[in-house]
């Protein structure tokens, strides 16, 4: 008998533990969501590389607006839109950033693929645009030239 | 009740415009007070000012999700986000809440209006 009560008593203990957990660190189920490897890689094939993307196909139906050269690198302002059918997601990289996943956007119910953002590039580089739609991945780049570094 | 005081329901630090225009789309403009420190900033003490910033931004229209915003780093101090979506009405509600890496959070709701 004994045998038998020991592991459930235990199990409820670990479930009001969790449950307790839960309430106490919310941030945590953030962390879940958080794609924390691929914002904290270094290098932008590690960051494809933990966004699972295999295969890119450069597509000119990716449209990045921003300057050609940026004053303040602090906020330069990036306007993307994919023209691509079933856009799911979209990633805003910066190449040459500390780390240059700046951003990862998904869309649901009626969302357009459409994002005007403002972000920081430490240095001249291109900002890339990653776009899943189906099983698919594509992808286009911009060059922007900075005059001042934006991320201090 | 540990959930509600990580919660900042602050509205100033939220401004939030939701447009409907020509051809049934409707344009959420989104400006937030955010330091968005990377990290890798010193302060004039030469001690690096800890990293702090927007992590999830998700957006909802009358409480279906529209979009699921992820940030690193290198979003600008005071984030600013311009989205679209199609199937809104006059009226109908858009609800933005962020999160950043400290846990703090604020969610701000605004009416749909004509252009």
């Amino acid at each position: 008998m004994t045998e038998n009560n020991m592991p459930r008593r235990g199990f409820l203990q670990l479930l009001a533990m969790g449950f307790a957990w839960a309430l106490i660190t919310p941030i945590n189920a953030l962390a879940a969501i958080w794609h924390k490897n691929a914002f904290e890689a270094a290098k932008l094939e590690e960051v494809t590389n933990y966004l699972n993307v295999d295969v890119e196909i450069v597509s000119q139906d990716i449209i990045i607006k921003a300057p050609d050269q940026a004053e303040n690198g602090a906020i330069v302002q990036v306007e993307v839109i994919s023209n691509i059918a079933d856009t799911a997601s979209m990633a805003i990289l910066v190449e040459n950033n500390p780390t240059p996943l700046i951003a990862h956007f998904t869309f649901s119910h009626g969302a357009q693929p459409y994002i005007v953002t403002r972000i920081k590039m430490a240095e001249t580089s291109d900002i890339k645009v990653l776009v899943k739609a189906g099983e698919q991945y594509f992808s286009n780049t911009k060059s922007v030239i900075v005059l001042e570094n934006g991320c201090g | 009740m540990a959930v509600a005081n990580m919660t900042d329901l602050n509205a100033d630090n939220m401004k939030m415009r939701a447009q409907l225009k020509a051809g049934g789309i409707t344009e959420v403009k989104v400006l937030i007070s955010h330091p968005m420190e990377t990290g890798r900033k010193k302060d004039d003490f030469d001690q690096l000012i800890p990293a702090h910033f927007v992590q999830l931004l998700t957006a909802s229209l009358n409480d279906k999700l529209v979009l699921e915003a992820q940030w690193g780093t290198g979003i600008s101090k005071n984030p600013y986000l311009t989205f679209r979506l199609t199937g809104a009405a006059v009226g109908d509600m858009i609800t933005v809440t962020w999160q950043d890496n400290l846990g703090k959070t604020a969610t701000q709701q605004i009416a749909v209006t004509q252009a």
